[in-house]
């Protein structure tokens, strides 16, 4: 347990340049709150041989990784007594020593065309191992991988090997290999540009989608990860609009008079659910993206809108103030009757639905301020997670493992992560302006 | 009142103005000379010592020759937001009285059209504050078409929280950015 506290402590101390690829610090993440109890874990830095340094230091993005999820204790450098890179080096009575239990060793070969091979390894410092080679046969060899790296492809790898490093000792799969869509707004008044941008889960690597002076919301990842939807107020009305990342190309899809807002995927991916005002006041609808036709879901003269798909697509959850204050219903995909699903508090909207529809993430109002709440759709049962004072647009990790969100951070819109129990948490700073509306993509297909 | 009062004394000698400039002026119909014929003669003495602005700002347009009470800093008509308590889009007395010069105003003159912008002020989740600055807006259309506005005649945009008017985070700021911007388009 002292070793435990003493983990927590480097933990919080932590902080990470995340750098862009002209080397400018576009993010920096600065863990808030470390969780007590993680598993305690050393990533000794990997071991490289060939006339180039490697392009990344695959190890801190792996350490980072694993110390963001809030589920691991991450032992210190400085602390490290050796340097083994695999496992025919490694002392096990020097990781004991320092509280490790679990260590992750490797090393970054030169391989074909410029690229590498990224080796490595990952042990049970407590359990015996199989008796095969030297002091590794004295510990357990969990897992072990050699990954065929092209030139330029090193972070990907990283965070490859955190994801299965993750799921090798939680049972649950990784989401490091993810990206993150979010909005960025930058100067005052005439001056003020919007920016719909994505970057990898960790922040590195942020690329500019669409840029607008006029405002830019909603950004939505189509279940391949291959588009976004968005909502566009150029040409001063709104407008959604899909794009197509690889290429750029992007197709309007809705810009009738009033609000065109608030785009969901279905989970097959053929259809929008949107919000429409041309009735006289926000419903939702369902667009087929196919046909173009428009099946219109709520008829209600209160505000519906934030619709969300529930993960087998045969439900919606919505944001609706029918009752007089917003709340969560849910309705069939098919229209009816829409059910009432949150009573807790005098404010609760823009839900997001964990990947195994059992929780739902929402902004919820406390005395305190807007914080993000998770509630179990079986029992009702509702936490809050955050705890900032305008906390907004939660969205789930596609493993259902954190959150993000957007918050307020010394004046400035801020993206912050938190586990979704609420243990572990972390802010995402831009360097510049207002970041807000995080919208995590989905796992990359294999 | 007073200030009212000489106001119309503003657009009276405004309206003779551009009766004289009749010709040159392109929509003739937006002249203001029609506002209150019958509060007319008092109200045209008390404001002529307020009027010497009123025109010169005018003037200089350039061009055609408009003068428009649309452009008297002074005219009830300058003051184009309409401010809106939390979470609610009930307009208050104040803001009646200033919708209906406006709607007064367009429904004398339509061939102006207007967009009403709807704003929220930042707490709570954003597309939410978009409908509510919808609902905002709506509550303006709806006083406005009861003023005899012609529908064609207005649009509405909901920005939300987008656009905030004052960028701080406190109540001051978010009293200032719970509106309804009335934009006129020339």
């Amino acid at each position: 347990m002292a070793e435990t506290r003493f983990f927590l402590r480097i933990l919080l101390l932590l902080t990470l340049l995340v750098w862009g690829g002209s080397a400018r610090a576009i993010l920096q993440i600065e863990i808030t709150e470390g969780v007590e109890g993680g598993i305690p874990i050393a990533v000794v830095p990997f071991g490289w041989s060939g006339a180039v340094p490697p392009e990344s230091d695959v190890a801190a993005i792996i350490s980072a990784d694993l110390a963001r999820s809030g589920r691991f204790s991450l032992a210190a450098r400085e602390a490290f007594r050796e340097f083994p890179r695999h496992g025919g080096e490694v002392h096990f009575e020097n990781w004991r020593a320092i509280g490790v239990e679990n260590l992750v060793v490797g090393r970054v070969l030169p391989g074909p065309d410029g690229g590498y091979q990224v080796q490595f390894q990952l042990f049970d410092i407590y359990r015996q191992g199989d008796g095969t080679a030297g002091d590794a046969s004295r510990i357990k060899q969990l897992a072990g991988y050699n990954l065929p790296t092209p030139r330029g492809g090193l972070r990907r790898a990283a965070h490859t090997i955190a994801d299965l490093i993750y799921e090798t000792l939680t049972g649950e799969p990784g989401a490091f290999n993810t990206r993150m869509a979010y909005i960025t707004a930058v100067g005052q008044g005439e001056a003020r540009r919007y920016a719909l941008r994505v970057a990898d889960a960790d922040g590195y690597d942020p690329v500019t989608v669409v840029e607008s002076p006029e405002p830019l919301m909603s950004p939505a990842w189509s279940p391949d990860g291959r588009q976004l939807a968005y909502v566009s107020f150029e040409g001063k009305r709104a407008a959604i609009y899909l794009q197509e990342l690889a290429t750029g190309e992007r197709r309007l899809v809705s810009q009738r008079p009033g609000i065109n807002g608030a785009p969901a995927w279905s989970p097959d991916g053929r259809r929008l659910a949107l919000t429409l005002s041309e009735a006289g006041d926000p419903e939702i609808y369902i667009l087929e993206l196919a046909t173009g036709r428009l099946t219109r879901l709520t008829h209600n003269t209160a505000i519906d809108t934030e619709p969300v798909w529930m993960p087998d697509g045969r439900s919606l959850l919505f944001t609706s103030d029918r009752s007089g204050a917003p709340q969560i219903y849910r309705i069939p995909v098919e229209g009816g009757r829409a059910r009432r699903i949150t009573f807790e508090g005098g404010y609760n909207a823009a839900a997001d639905v964990s990947p195994d529809g059992k929780r739902i993430a929402m902004v919820h109002r406390t005395e305190a301020g807007y914080r993000i709440a998770v509630m179990e759709l079986e029992s009702g049962l509702l936490r809050v997670v955050s705890q900032g004072r305008l906390d907004e647009s939660p969205s789930f990790a596609p493993n259902g493992a954190m959150i993000l969100y957007a918050t307020e951070h010394g004046g400035r819109g801020v993206l912050a992560a938190v586990s979704s129990d609420g243990s572990a948490s972390q802010r995402l700073v831009l360097q510049e302006g207002d970041v807000r509306e995080p919208a995590w993509g989905p796992l990359p297909r294999h | 009142m007073n200030r009212a009062v000489r106001v119309v004394g503003v657009l009276m000698l405004a309206g003779l103005l551009a009766a004289c400039a009749g010709s040159e002026t392109k929509e003739g119909g937006e002249a203001p000379e029609v506002i209150r014929g019958g509060e007319g003669a008092e109200g045209a003495a008390a404001g002529r010592e307020g009027t010497e602005g009123a025109a010169t700002s005018a003037l200089p347009d350039g061009g055609g020759v408009r003068l428009d009470s649309l452009d008297d800093p002074e005219s009830p008509l300058a003051n184009r937001i309409v401010y809106f308590a939390f979470d609610s889009s009930e307009i208050t007395p104040e803001a009646q009285a200033l919708i209906v010069e406006h709607a007064r105003y367009l429904a004398l003159n339509p061939g102006l059209r207007v967009v009403l912008e709807g704003h929220a002020d930042e707490r709570g989740s954003r597309e939410y504050n978009i409908g509510l600055g919808e609902r905002r807006a709506q509550a303006v259309r709806r006083l406005m078409l009861f003023q005899g506005v012609s529908d064609p005649q207005i649009e509405v945009v909901s920005y939300g929280e987008e656009r905030p008017a004052d960028p701080g985070h406190d109540e001051p700021a978010w009293a200032r950015n719970r509106r309804v911007e009335i934009v006129y388009q020339r």
